[in-house]
C-alpha cells in the first residue's frame, strides 16, 4: 500500500511537473515571472565568458546577455549564468533550461533547421586559425602534414579543421576534450602541435598562457565564423527582442550615444536619437517591452564599442583590433537594421 | 482465536466476499491500475516529445546514419576517415569501448587477485601495502585518478623530437607510447593457427589427465606440458615460416613517430586509472572470497597431504569462486560505465563519439537512446557471460 501510494504521487507530481513545463508559453513571460534571465556562457574564454578573479562575470558574450537584462528588466543584472561546453549548449536551450545563449556559437544553416534554432544579429565576427609554439618553426599553415591537433568537440571548429586537412591531403589527429580548460591545459603542457579554434579564443587562450610569447597564431584563416546570441524557434517576440538587443548596442555607437553621454542624449533634438531612448515612444511597447529599453541598455551596459574594447580590444590582454567588427561605414561588417 | 477464524471461512464462501476485501483481486487491480498509470505516462511523454519536436521544427529518426560524419576521431582500430558515414564513427566509438573495457577487464582481473590474495600475505610488509593500495585507490574518485595519470603523460613526457629511449625500438613521448613491431609477414598468421591448434590440443590434454587420475591416481604434469605446446606449437610456426626477423621499427619524422605500434596518452591514462581503480575493489572481493572458507578446511587438506598450490586449486578456489563471481561481475559492469568518463580526458569512446554526433546533427534523443542501448547490451552480455560461468563454478550441493 505505502510502495502503492508512493507510486501514484510520484506519477503525479511528474504529470503536473511535464505538464507546466510544455505550457511554459512565451519566453517573455516566463523570464519575467522568474524574475531573472537565465543565460548559457562559455566560462571559460577569457574576454568572452568567465568570471574574474573576484567571480564577477566578465566578457563580450556575458554583456550581450546584460543587455538582454537590461533591456527586459532595466537592470542588467537580474542573469543567471549557467556554463556549458560546446556539446551541452544547444541541447540546453532546445530544453528550455536557458533562455538564450550568449556561448561564441557559430551560425549555420543545419543549426537554425534541423536544431530548430535561430540566430540573433552577429556580436563578434570570427573566424577559425591555429594556434602553434614557436619552437617548432612552422611558417605556413601547408608544412602541417601530420600534426597532432587539440580541438573541441561538438563544434564547427571539428569540422572545418577536418575539412581543411582533407582539402590539402594532409593527415593529422585529432585530440578531443569537452572542457575547454583541460583541452588548452593538454595544449600548453605539448599533448597538440596546434590548438584550433576562432581566432578571438586562440588569442584569449594566449593571454591566459603560462608563456604567451612562446606561441603565435599562423597566418591563416580557414573559415568564416559569424558568432551570435541563439534562441529556440517559435517564440518571434523573445527573438525580436534579442535580436533588436544586439542591434541597439550597435545602433547607439553609430549615433554616438554611450554610458557617460546617454542622460544628456535625452534632451537631443536629433529625431532619431529620441525614438532611439524612448523620448519619442513606441519603438519598445512594439517589442512587448518598456520605452525605455535602449537606454537602459546603454546606461548600465554601454554601446558596442565601449563592449568591443572593454573586453577584447587593444587596450586588453587579447589586443584584437576592430577590423571586421567595425561599423560598415568605417569599413566593417556591423550593420543595425533602421530603429523606426 | 484461531477456532473463530477457521469458523468464519466456512460460514462465508468465496463468492459473497465484496472484490475489495479479497486481497488477491485487490492485488490484481492495483497492478491493472499501475499498469495502466505508466503506460498513460509513457504515451503522454512519448506523444509530447514528438509534439515539442515538431512544434520547434527539429528533425527526428535516424536519418544522419548514412550521413558524412565529416569529423576525424583520433584512434580507431578500424579505417576510419571524415568522409565516412555516422554509422561508422559510431561503430568506431563502440570498438574503442570494447577494446578498453576487454583489456581493462583482464588487467583488472589479474591485477585484483594478486592484491587480494598479498593482502592476506603471512608477509608484514606486502600485506601493509596492499591494505594500503586498496585503501588509496578506493578512496579517490576515479575521474581524479585519470587526470592525474593524463596530466603525468603530458606534463613529464617530453615532446617526439626529445623521446626517452628507454630500450631498443621503444619510445616514451607525450604523444604515447609508440613501439616496434614485427613487420607484417604470413608466418604471423600460421602462429595464430597454431596457438588456437595448441588450445584445443591443453583442452583434451587436461580432460584426458582428469580421467587418467580419476582411473588410476596417476597424476600428470599438466601446466607444464601445457606451457609446453602453448609456446611451443607458434614457434614451430615461426620456424617453419622462414623465422621473419623483420622489425616495423618507429621513426621520426616531421611532428611525430611513423610506424611501429602506437597508444595513446589517453589510451594509457584511461586504461591505468579504470584498472588500478577497478583492481581495489576486486582485491577486495578475493579477499573476502578466500577468508569465507573455513581454515579448517585448508588444515584438513594440509593434513593430506596437498601441497599449497594444490589447496588454492583444489579446496579454497572453487569454494571461493561462488562468493567471488557475483560481485565480481558488477565491477566488471562498473569498469566498462566507468569507461564513459573517457570524454574528460579526450579518449574517443562510444560516449564521446555519440556527443559529437548528437551535437553535429542536433538529434539528442535519439543520441542519448543510442549510448542507453549500447551500455545496456555491454552490462547484460558481461552479466550473461559471468552467470553462465558461474553455473559452471557453482559448488554441485550433495
Amino acid at each position: 500500500m505505502k510502495f502503492l501510494k508512493v507510486c501514484v504521487v510520484t506519477v503525479v507530481v511528474l504529470v503536473l511537473v511535464t505538464a507546466s513545463l510544455a505550457m511554459a508559453g512565451e519566453t517573455l513571460d516566463a523570464v519575467k515571472k522568474r524574475g531573472y534571465l537565465i543565460a548559457g556562457v562559455n566560462g571559460g574564454v577569457f574576454g568572452f565568458s568567465m568570471p574574474d578573479d573576484k567571480g564577477v562575470w566578465k566578457g563580450l558574450d556575458v554583456d550581450t546577455a546584460r543587455a538582454i537584462a537590461a533591456a527586459v528588466f532595466g537592470d542588467a543584472d537580474k542573469i543567471k549564468y549557467v556554463p556549458l561546453t560546446a556539446v551541452q549548449r544547444l541541447p540546453a536551450l532546445q530544453a528550455k533550461e536557458i533562455d538564450v545563449l550568449c556561448r561564441n556559437t557559430t551560425q549555420t544553416l543545419t543549426r537554425e533547421t534541423a536544431n530548430g534554432l535561430n540566430f540573433a544579429h552577429v556580436n563578434f565576427y570570427d573566424g577559425q586559425g591555429f594556434l602553434v609554439s614557436k619552437k617548432l618553426g612552422i611558417k605556413s599553415a601547408k608544412e602541417l602534414d601530420g600534426a597532432t591537433v587539440c580541438v573541441l568537440p561538438g563544434t564547427t571548429t571539428e569540422l572545418n579543421v577536418a575539412d581543411f586537412f582533407r582539402a590539402n591531403n594532409m593527415k593529422w589527429k585529432p585530440v578531443v576534450i569537452e572542457q575547454t580548460a583541460e583541452l588548452s591545459k593538454a595544449f600548453f603542457a605539448g599533448r597538440c602541435d596546434l590548438l584550433t579554434s576562432d581566432i578571438s579564443q586562440l588569442a584569449a587562450h594566449r593571454a591566459v598562457a603560462p608563456n604567451p610569447a612562446e606561441y603565435t597564431l599562423l597566418p591563416v584563416v580557414i573559415s568564416k565564423e559569424p558568432l551570435a546570441p541563439v534562441v529556440r524557434h517559435g517564440d518571434d517576440q523573445w527573438y525580436d527582442i534579442v535580436n533588436w538587443t544586439v542591434m541597439a548596442l550597435l545602433q547607439a555607437e553609430e549615433l554616438g550615444i554611450n554610458s557617460k553621454n546617454v542622460h544628456l542624449k535625452l534632451k537631443d533634438e536629433n529625431p532619431r536619437v529620441q525614438r532611439f531612448l524612448g523620448v519619442i515612444p513606441g519603438l519598445g511597447k512594439s517589442l512587448g517591452l518598456d520605452d525605455k529599453w535602449a537606454y537602459n541598455i546603454v546606461k548600465q551596459v554601454g554601446n558596442y564599442s565601449e563592449i568591443f574594447e572593454a573586453n577584447v580590444g587593444q587596450n586588453t590582454a587579447l589586443g584584437l583590433p576592430r577590423g571586421v567588427n567595425d561599423q560598415w561605414y568605417k569599413g566593417g561588417l556591423m550593420y543595425a537594421a533602421p530603429f523606426r | 482465536m484461531a477456532q473463530e477464524g477457521t469458523n468464519s471461512t466456512e460460514i462465508t464462501t468465496p463468492a459473497k466476499i465484496p472484490f475489495w476485501h479479497d486481497p488477491t483481486k485487490r492485488a490484481i487491480i492495483y497492478q491493472v491500475v499501475v499498469l495502466l498509470i505508466v503506460g498513460m505516462l509513457g504515451y503522454y511523454l512519448f506523444t509530447n516529445t514528438q509534439a515539442n519536436l515538431k512544434r520547434q521544427a527539429i528533425a527526428t529518426g535516424f536519418g544522419f546514419f548514412s550521413k558524412e560524419a565529416s569529423f576525424e576521431i583520433g584512434e580507431s582500430p578500424i579505417p576510419y576517415s571524415a568522409a565516412d558515414t555516422y554509422a561508422r564513427a559510431l561503430l568506431v566509438g563502440v570498438l574503442n569501448t570494447l577494446k578498453v573495457s576487454f583489456i581493462g577487464i583482464i588487467l583488472t582481473v589479474i591485477l585484483g587477485t594478486f592484491i587480494g590474495i598479498a593482502r592476506l600475505s603471512t608477509n608484514w610488509l606486502v600485506a601493509k601495502l596492499a591494505g594500503i593500495y586498496i585503501e588509496v585507490m578506493q578512496d579517490i574518485p576515479v575521474l581524479l585518478q585519470l587526470f592525474f595519470w593524463y596530466s603525468i603523460s603530458y606534463e613529464i613526457l617530453p615532446s617526439p623530437r626529445q623521446a626517452l629511449n628507454p630500450f631498443a625500438g621503444v619510445f616514451l613521448t607525450n604523444r604515447g607510447l609508440i613501439f616496434a613491431v614485427p613487420e607484417a609477414h604470413p608466418a604471423h598468421v600460421y602462429m595464430a593457427l597454431a596457438f588456437l591448434v595448441g588450445c584445443v590440443a591443453v583442452w583434451a590434454l587436461s580432460r584426458w589427465a582428469k580421467k587418467r587420475q580419476a582411473k588410476t591416481g596417476q597424476p600428470f604434469p599438466v601446466f607444464l606440458v601445457s606451457i609446453a605446446i602453448l609456446l611451443g606449437l607458434p614457434v614451430a610456426a615461426w620456424l617453419l615460416g622462414g623465422a621473419p626477423l623483420k622489425m616495423d621499427v618507429p621513426v621520426l619524422r616531421g611532428f611525430n613517430f611513423q610506424g611501429g605500434l602506437t597508444l595513446s596518452p589517453e589510451f594509457v591514462a584511461l586504461l591505468l586509472g579504470l584498472v588500478l581503480y577497478t583492481a581495489a575493489f576486486v582485491a577486495e572481493i578475493v579477499r573476502a572470497g578466500i577468508q569465507a572458507i573455513s581454515r579448517g578446511q585448508v588444515e584438513a587438506a594440509m593434513s593430506m597431504g596437498l601441497k599449497p598450490g594444490q589447496v588454492l586449486r583444489l579446496v579454497i578456489l572453487p569454494q571461493a569462486l561462488r562468493v567471488i563471481i557475483p560481485p565480481l561481475t558488477s565491477q566488471m559492469m562498473n569498469l566498462t560505465k566507468n569507461s564513459t568518463l573517457a570524454v574528460a580526458i579526450g579518449f574517443p569512446d562510444f560516449v564521446s563519439v555519440a556527443n559529437t554526433t548528437i551535437n553535429q546533427t542536433g538529434q539528442a534523443i535519439e543520441g542519448v537512446g543510442m549510448i542507453m542501448v549500447v551500455y545496456l547490451f555491454f552490462s547484460l552480455s558481461t552479466s550473461a557471460f559471468m552467470n553462465w560461468y558461474n553455473k559452471r563454478t557453482a559448488l554441485v550441493e550433495r
